[in-house]
């Protein structure tokens, strides 16, 4: 356990901050901003390819679909490494670390965003978008003012998990050497070289911390919009939506 | 951009040779570690519905670890922090057999058997109590209750999300590159590294991979018509 608070003393801060202020951020913070510029890049993104996905023309849907089939299939591993050799090769400027994993992130995370918006939109009543378009509104009208909306503040606790995924996700910057937490952790290893289990159990941590918390509000929040939701929009069947928002307590134990 | 594609160069040398071994690496890889996370998903799914709060909660940290820690950190914390706490002898033993695959198996099992019990567990929940009471009332044990009636129709339910895991654990395998298992994502690497054509070889990897991906799919697609519940 002393080994543990001597690594936290003596590398701390490099795990937090990498280099900064004498050299370029890394750390703990540079994992954290790759992930949130991630998902705030793919956010928009996501809800294009989602209304495309279910757009009723086919040269629409078949980009977008084709997409998302190829970001289900391929590993995230293999997508950094594309965009790692492309992206220099298309645009003739060498590529930073940095940007490359950002990239990858947005393009991964917007396939994947997008299938959490599309069971959104989805998953509301028919009616709501009928409705609207009977009341004159236009598609983009419908979509912006009544469906994406509700859709949208549905799908927040999704999207939190989303947020999570990311925040791991970011770990494999490591491989194309990111300076972020892990690729930090790997370095403080190295330079200690005795220590390998202590030095991985504060990564795994650190992650766990960060991502635990994350997940938990994920929970409230879910629980709490079902809650909402059980009594604002469906009054019809209560008893449905409410034993589900209070099915963590198991149905069978 | 300009574009000259020479897939020739692919079946040059040691090459082919190479990549068939690294796709046999990766579905072993695949197929060992679905073992251990069916298998210990299943028991941990079956340990937290009984009734033994220490379970549940042993049950509910167990996942919770291994579904808010990257699987990178896993592998490394498997690979290089592991050892260091078991006798030299058996760090020597596990560096002379190859250890790097043996800990990826576990690493990515152990992640994955979290997700699978979850899968399970959602399965579980949706079918009644009636279910299990009225088959120990026929006279079958807990066991068997568990085996003829529950688990036959909780897997029913759970399978598409399954499925998504399956295909989560055959793409998570190329993490196991990071610590040298020569599985396919190492061997696109070292044949880059080599002969320079870099789009040949990581459009070769990716068609693989996609292909693998997508057979997973329509596998569990057909098995969810084969055991769907007929109704009239």
């Amino acid at each position: 356990m002393s080994d543990i608070f001597s690594i936290l003393r003596d590398h701390g801060l490099l795990l937090l901050v990498g280099q900064y202020p004498n050299g370029p951020i890394g750390g703990l913070a540079l994992t954290f901003a790759l992930s949130v510029l991630g998902i705030a890049l793919a956010f928009p993104i996501s809800v294009v390819i989602a209304l495309a996905r279910m757009s009723p023309f086919a040269w629409l849907r078949w980009p977008a679909t084709t997409l998302v089939y190829l970001v289900r299939g391929v590993p995230l591993l293999m997508f950094i490494f594309w965009i790692y050799f492309f992206l220099p090769l298309l645009t003739g400027h060498a590529v930073s670390g940095f940007s490359t994993m950002l990239i990858t992130l947005v393009i991964y995370q917007a396939a994947y965003l997008a299938e959490v918006v599309r069971a959104g939109i989805e998953g509301l009543p028919s009616g709501q978008a009928e409705a609207a378009r009977a009341v004159g509104l236009s598609y983009g009208q419908t979509m912006r003012k009544v469906v994406l909306p509700q859709a949208l503040y549905n799908m927040v606790p999704a999207m939190l998990s989303q947020f999570v995924s990311t925040i791991k996700e970011t770990s494999l910057g490591y491989v194309i050497g990111v300076n972020e937490l892990t690729f930090a952790a790997s370095q403080v290893n190295s330079t200690l070289l005795t220590k390998p289990f202590e030095v991985y159990a504060i990564l795994a941590a650190t992650y766990f911390i960060l991502c635990f918390a994350l997940t938990q509000l994920a929970r409230e929040l879910e629980r709490r919009i079902a809650r909402r939701r059980a009594g604002v929009v469906a009054p019809v069947k209560p008893a449905l939506i409410v034993a589900s928002a209070v099915s963590d307590t198991p149905a069978r134990s | 951009m300009k574009l000259d594609l020479d897939f020739s160069v692919l079946a040059r040398g040691d090459y082919p040779q190479w990549i068939v071994q690294g796709v046999i690496t990766m579905l072993e890889l695949t197929a060992l570690a679905w073992l251990l996370a069916a298998v210990l998903g299943t028991v941990l799914a079956l340990l937290r519905m009984t009734d033994s709060r220490l379970c549940k909660m042993a049950v509910a940290a167990y996942v919770e670890y291994h579904q808010n820690v990257p699987m990178l950190v896993q592998i490394f914390l498997w690979y290089f922090g592991i050892p260091s706490l078991l006798p030299e002898s058996v760090q020597m033993w596990a560096n002379a057999v190859g250890g790097e695959f043996m800990f990826a198996v576990i690493a990515v099992g152990l992640c994955m058997a979290a997700y699978l019990s979850e899968d399970l567990r959602g399965g579980l929940r949706a079918i009644p109590r009636a279910q299990y009471e009225a088959s120990r009332a026929l006279g079958l044990s807990y066991l068997n209750a568990a085996r003829l009636v529950i688990l036959p129709q909780a897997a029913r339910i759970a399978l598409p999300t399954m499925v998504n895991h399956t295909v989560l654990i055959f793409k998570n395998t190329s993490l196991a590159m990071a610590i040298g298992v020569a599985e396919l994502t190492y061997v696109t690497r070292e044949i880059e590294s080599q002969s320079f054509r870099t789009i040949e070889v990581y459009l070769l990897s990716t068609v693989i991979y996609l292909a693998v991906s997508l057979l997973i799919m329509a596998g569990g697609a057909a098995l969810e018509q084969r055991y769907r519940i007929r109704t009239r």
